[in-house]
């Protein structure tokens, strides 16, 4: 309202913010900037050629399937960038492209694009992926090497499966405390040595970028911070329970994709509940559910399961947490 | 409903209409009825259990289509046959009863000439008893009609049910396996797509093929029509 008449009559809204969906999405994309970054400095050209196939498979299902000029507000770039950050650097590039063309299509547009869909795309795609691939997804190059080397047969002919490669695989710090019950030290989980996908390496990238936009207010702080909490009171409680056979609360915080998921995934604006009270409970549930299946269930991570189950509990979640409006509700009697 | 306007042989069947001159329904229409306007998997969406659970691959496919296509013949001739002599109470028994009559013959022949394909179908074979084209043909069409016109529409109906089931069976076992009837089609080398012969498969495929058909149907009627309204009435009118 910067009319220079001060009594210029119109309908309401009259309060508006700079701030429009495409400005929000390419803000993000450029928030992952940094964690691109870092996944390429830890796997190299690997990591750069899987984003940029799950970015292209989300993009060109966007262009091809989604209607008018959707393309441009940025948000199947970050679908295909998230999804490219939850793959293993060594996975073939033709399917990454093909999870980025699932995520889109039938993670986002079937239920009529941006807003309408139920579970985030990005991990809709890979939890396809998983079904689909079982071994191509949970082969984990180790990072290190020299920045041009392949981290596995990325560049597999479309269709065919990876062929036998001498890139060093191991198991990711999550799958050595589960099967072989061998701990990782924290600073490597911290700072981001050790196997795993793309963007579940280095916590303190992740977390810079996420507080940057939490002061954008651009993500709800309430989700990353009651997803965090509720992992490290449950695991600090069965840490107490039983020492040997429970990971340390530190562990299971930086360890796999926990913190990429509750900071860019858990916290995406269509698939959260939009009161404060529902952002607590969903996050807290994340954090539940998620060591729960890490501890007791056949897989070694959780965290992309546990955001889909409470995704599909958002509406549920929204409708009980709606605010009383001003002036309704029960009477309280006359005092 | 619309699909009065869009197909007019669907006023002689289905709900009772008020007596009037009907123009007699030629015998291609009856049987072409069902293999793609009224497609009972596409269209009506009827039989869904069968299709989403033994389509991982095509012989599986063909297996239960065939089996089906028997059972459907056999017993709308024959209630179409019987229909002056049930009574009404009594004549959804009576479909069953005979159901699983033809089921029964069907199982015992699968078994004995394709073991294999047999026991691979499992439990789906003994449960094309309550399938819901069977029962929706025999209530909706052949207790109603005269036999040759019961017989050509079951033909019809069992023929669509296959080619629905040979389609998504196509489908999951070329991405799923990378085979087609068992022979490979991409070399040793083929990733298989493992989630196309799980279950979740069957629903993406379902889901895929549906769209497709919507998108069509839409798309020739030049207008928004309801893409899953069952172009049969089953039982409109005569259960109180």
């Amino acid at each position: 309202m910067s009319s220079s008449n001060p009594l210029v009559v119109t309908a309401s809204p009259h309060l508006s913010t700079p701030d429009s969906t495409p400005r929000i999405m390419w803000t993000v994309v450029a928030s992952l900037g940094p964690v691109l970054a870092a996944a390429s400095y830890f796997f190299g050209v690997s990591a750069l050629l899987v984003v940029a196939a799950a970015t292209l498979g989300a993009l060109v299902t966007e262009f091809w399937f989604g209607k008018g000029r959707t393309l441009l507000d940025g948000s199947a770039m970050i679908t295909g960038i998230l999804l490219g950050l939850t793959l293993p650097a060594g996975l073939p590039i033709w399917m990454a492209f093909v999870g980025g063309a699932f995520a889109i299509g039938f993670g986002k547009l079937i239920f009529g694009g941006l807003g309408q869909n139920v579970f985030n795309p990005a991990l809709l795609g890979r939890a396809f992926l998983q079904a689909a691939f079982p071994v191509a997804l949970t082969t984990w190059p180790k990072p290190g090497g020299t920045w041009w080397e392949l981290r596995g047969d990325n560049l597999a002919l479309p269709l065919m499966s990876a062929g036998a490669t001498d890139a060093i695989t191991g198991a990711t710090p999550l799958g050595l405390m589960k099967f072989e019950h061998a701990g990782t030290p924290v600073s490597d989980l911290f700072f981001g040595t050790t196997g795993g996908s793309l963007g579940e390496t280095s916590a303190l990238v992740i977390l810079l970028c996420g507080t940057y936009l939490a002061l954008k207010n651009y993500l709800n702080w309430r989700i990353p911070v009651s997803v965090f909490a509720a992992v490290a009171i449950l695991a600090e409680m069965l840490h107490l329970l039983d020492a040997p056979r429970f990971p340390a609360p530190a562990f299971m915080l930086f360890s796999g994709g926990l913190v990429l998921g509750a900071t860019y995934m858990a916290t995406d604006m269509v698939t959260s509940p939009v009161t404060n009270l529902g952002s607590w409970i969903f996050g807290a549930g994340i954090g539940v559910l998620v060591v729960v299946i890490r501890i007791w269930g056949g897989l070694a991570e959780g965290v992309m399961y546990g955001i889909l189950l409470m995704n599909a509990m958002v509406p549920f979640i929204n409708r009980v947490t709606q605010p009383r409006v001003f002036g309704t509700g029960r009477v309280t009697g006359v005092r | 409903m619309t699909h009065g306007a869009v197909e007019p042989a669907s006023m002689t069947h289905g709900a009772p209409v008020a007596p009037r001159a009907r123009r007699p329904v030629a015998p291609r229409e009856d049987l072409l009825r069902g293999v793609w306007k009224e497609n009972p998997v596409l269209v009506q969406v009827l039989g869904m259990c069968p299709t989403l659970a033994v389509t991982n691959s095509v012989a599986n496919s063909i297996a239960m289509g065939l089996a089906t296509l028997f059972v459907l013949v056999g017993s709308c001739v024959l209630v179409s046959g019987i229909r002056r002599w049930v009574p009404d109470q009594v004549r959804i028994a009576t479909f069953v009863l005979i159901i699983a009559t033809f089921v029964t013959v069907a199982d015992m022949t699968l078994e004995a000439v394709a073991p294999a394909i047999h026991k691979s179908l499992g439990a789906f074979v003994p449960l094309i008893v309550v399938n819901c084209i069977i029962l929706a043909r025999a209530e909706a069409f052949a207790s109603r009609q005269s036999v040759g016109r019961s017989a050509l529409d079951a033909l019809g109906m069992g023929f669509g049910f296959i080619l629905t089931l040979l389609l998504m069976g196509t489908i999951r076992e070329i991405l799923g396996s990378g085979t087609l009837l068992g022979r490979s089609l991409f070399g040793p080398s083929y990733e298989p797509w493992v989630i196309m012969v799980l279950p979740p498969g069957g629903f993406l495929t379902l889901g895929a093929l549906l769209l497709v058909v919507g998108w069509w149907r839409q798309r020739k009627a030049g207008r928004a029509v309801p893409v899953n309204e069952p172009a049969c009435a089953p039982t409109v009118g005569k259960v109180a």
